[in-house]
């Protein structure tokens, strides 16, 4: 269990306990800070943007490092493959689209030329999860790290905030191998700090307890965060957990967690079948089976709405994340 | 590159027909897999192999090697038969084609054998990693080219004009493409599933330059890969009129065989037809 991260989770908690006052900024802008810092750091790092450099924050890069950005237009499918063929002559493409066309249009594209031809592409999959908002259902990916996390050698991303993010795409580009980063349109509470530590596949305990184990990815940390607090005043002692790499998953820290509490509750902006929950499912079905609850979208299709309002209509607010656990619990 | 001299050209001539004989050997030692492409992409691959790309086949993964890219995996016979015959591995090897274990999948991998560049079979991603490659050798001032090499009926797939479009915004004229224009497909004739002519004007409104040549006809390939080699600020595309199966007599023009491999006495058949033509070249050029 890794007690050095509880002082800082529990410093920010401090700061969290006034949700209207804490900091809000989108993932996608620590996206935008941390390919360009790659990009200074190594120049054969290089951006492909698929017509949407402004809101997938790669027009940072593009105005920073012109010589090191190209622009395809719309084809999400060229995007993976071309970019495939220049990480095979030395470059380390990331590639941004929206998460629901790179790589939910370029599946097949990511396995073969990515994925088997084992090539050092980076995804950057943008307006992740039902939060994109008024946009509806056709741009709110839901499936996507489902597709993702089955296929071999991928290395799977999904940070917590726009800090945690702008850390990961350094990390990820730092590393050999196909990547699949994963963040959001809108501005979400930064919930880490500058110090806070980053390490890839190393998930973060961001609040101890005994009593359930709330397992998180992405912008609902917070989530978990504030329904720990309220159970907490209500005598449940929640551990939370930020399990940012979903692939490969930290599977010590989750089997302890589970060993510690008994039962977990698991919460990502996803279907509930086969992503981050179904791997925390999979990892406790062998190791050390406990009753599992899954907070995510159940089976469904988004649709317009604001960002917050979606979030609660498909149960992933705090209240639904606190119902979880009270069930969480009374099955154990 | 100096042009073919009557010696060089029979040795070429000879070199395709011991790569075809390296075909039928594989294939029916595999028991599946494709034949008419294959087979009439056999001078192609020969020149491109034998007289065309800068490489060192002792060295695969040399860095200033010319990237050869086979999009249409599925005639992976002749590239690894014209790998074989180039000097990358023993030609006994082909007899491991598609089985167990082998470096020469079905359709080729490029972690499991340097020098083929990509993974293929999919089709229709082998211009998208091309023009990626090319665009890369342009940022990094190489002066290595890449070759494509396609099928017809590829050209039905999405992907590649996306990647036929990119090509051009980026003016790669070290990217040469080279269509299989055989017109067979699994269905039928690619006129009858889905018709891709006017082919060559598609290419020339997406901005390429266009040639056609006779893929079957040595000098006609290198002359024409030469030409596409002068041209500047936009890729080629090369379209080589092949005919299905070339060289087995009832292979060719037979759309039915595209997706299968000949039985025992129909590769004694085509070895039998093969040598027969081998003595004929030597013995007339």
């Amino acid at each position: 269990m890794a007690s050095a991260l509880d002082g800082v989770a529990a410093m920010r908690l401090a700061e969290l306990k006034d949700p209207a006052n804490v900091k809000q900024v989108p993932t996608r802008n620590g996206f935008g800070e941390g390919v360009v810092d790659a990009g200074k750091r190594n120049r054969n790092v290089i951006a492909i943007c698929a017509d949407l450099s402004e809101s997938t924050r790669m027009l940072g890069f593009k105005e920073a490092l012109p010589d090191q950005y190209i622009e395809i237009g719309v084809s999400e499918q060229l995007l993976v493959a071309m970019a495939a063929g220049l990480a095979s002559a030395g470059k380390i493409p990331f590639i941004a689209s929206y998460a629901m066309f790179n790589p939910g249009r370029s599946w097949e594209q990511v396995r073969t030329t990515m994925a088997l031809n084992e090539t050092n592409v980076k995804i950057a999959g943008a307006h992740a999860g039902v939060s994109v908002g008024p946009d509806g259902a056709t741009h709110q990916a839901i499936e996507d790290i489902a597709i993702m996390r089955c296929i071999p050698h991928m290395t799977v991303v999904v940070p917590c905030d726009s800090i945690q993010t702008k850390k990961a795409t350094l990390a990820v580009a730092e590393m050999t191998g196909p990547v699949y980063l994963r963040f959001g349109r809108e501005k979400t509470p930064v919930v880490t700090t500058e110090e806070t530590p980053f390490e890839l596949g190393k998930a973060q305990i961001f609040r101890e307890g005994r009593d359930v184990a709330i397992v998180v990815c992405g912008i609902l940390v917070y989530n978990a965060l504030i329904a720990a607090q309220t159970l907490a005043k209500h005598g449940i002692d929640c551990m939370v957990i930020n399990n940012h790499t979903i692939k490969p998953m930290d599977e010590e820290t989750i089997v302890a967690a589970a060993e510690r509490c008994g039962a977990v509750v698991t919460v990502e902006e996803h279907q509930v079948f086969g992503g981050m929950g179904s791997r925390v499912a999979e990892i406790l079905a062998q190791r050390r089976p406990a009753p599992v609850e899954f907070v995510g979208v159940h089976d469904q299709f988004g649709q317009s709405g604001d960002p917050a309002e979606l979030i609660e209509h498909y149960g992933m607010g705090a209240v639904a994340i606190e119902a979880a656990v009270r069930r969480a619990i009374a099955r154990k | 590159m100096p042009t073919l001299t009557p010696q060089r050209l029979t040795e070429l001539k000879v070199h395709a027909n011991r790569v075809r004989e390296g075909i039928i050997r594989a294939l029916l030692a595999a028991g599946s897999g494709h034949s008419a492409g294959p087979l009439d992409m056999a001078d192609v691959f020969t020149v491109l192999y034998e007289h065309v790309l800068r490489h060192k086949p002792a060295e695969p993964e040399w860095d200033d090697r010319d990237r050869l890219l086979l999009s249409c995996g599925h005639i992976a016979p002749v590239r690894y038969s014209a790998m074989a015959y180039g000097g990358y591995f023993p030609v006994e090897e082909l007899l491991t084609l598609r089985k167990f274990g082998t470096r020469l999948q079905g359709h080729p991998e490029r972690v499991r054998l340097p020098a083929v560049e990509t993974t293929s079979g999919p089709l229709g991603e082998g211009l998208a990693q091309g023009t990626g490659m090319a665009l890369a050798a342009k940022m990094d001032g190489k002066s290595w080219r890449v070759y494509v090499v396609t099928s017809d009926a590829e050209h039905q797939c999405g992907l590649h004009w996306e990647a036929a479009m990119t090509a051009a915004k980026f003016k790669l004229d070290n990217l040469i493409a080279i269509v299989d224009r055989n017109f067979i497909q699994i269905d039928g004739s690619t006129e009858d599933v889905m018709p891709l002519e006017p082919f060559a004007d598609k290419y020339r409104a997406f901005n390429w330059e266009v040639f056609e040549c006779d893929g079957n006809d040595i000098a006609q390939v290198a002359e024409t890969i030469e030409k596409a080699k002068a041209v500047k600020g936009k890729p080629s595309v090369i379209i080589a009129h092949t005919v299905p199966g070339k060289g087995v007599s009832y292979m060719e023009g037979d759309y039915t065989w595209h997706g299968k491999p000949p039985n025992k006495e129909q590769a004694d058949q085509a070895l039998r037809e093969l040598e027969a033509e081998r003595e004929r070249i030597l013995a007339h050029g």
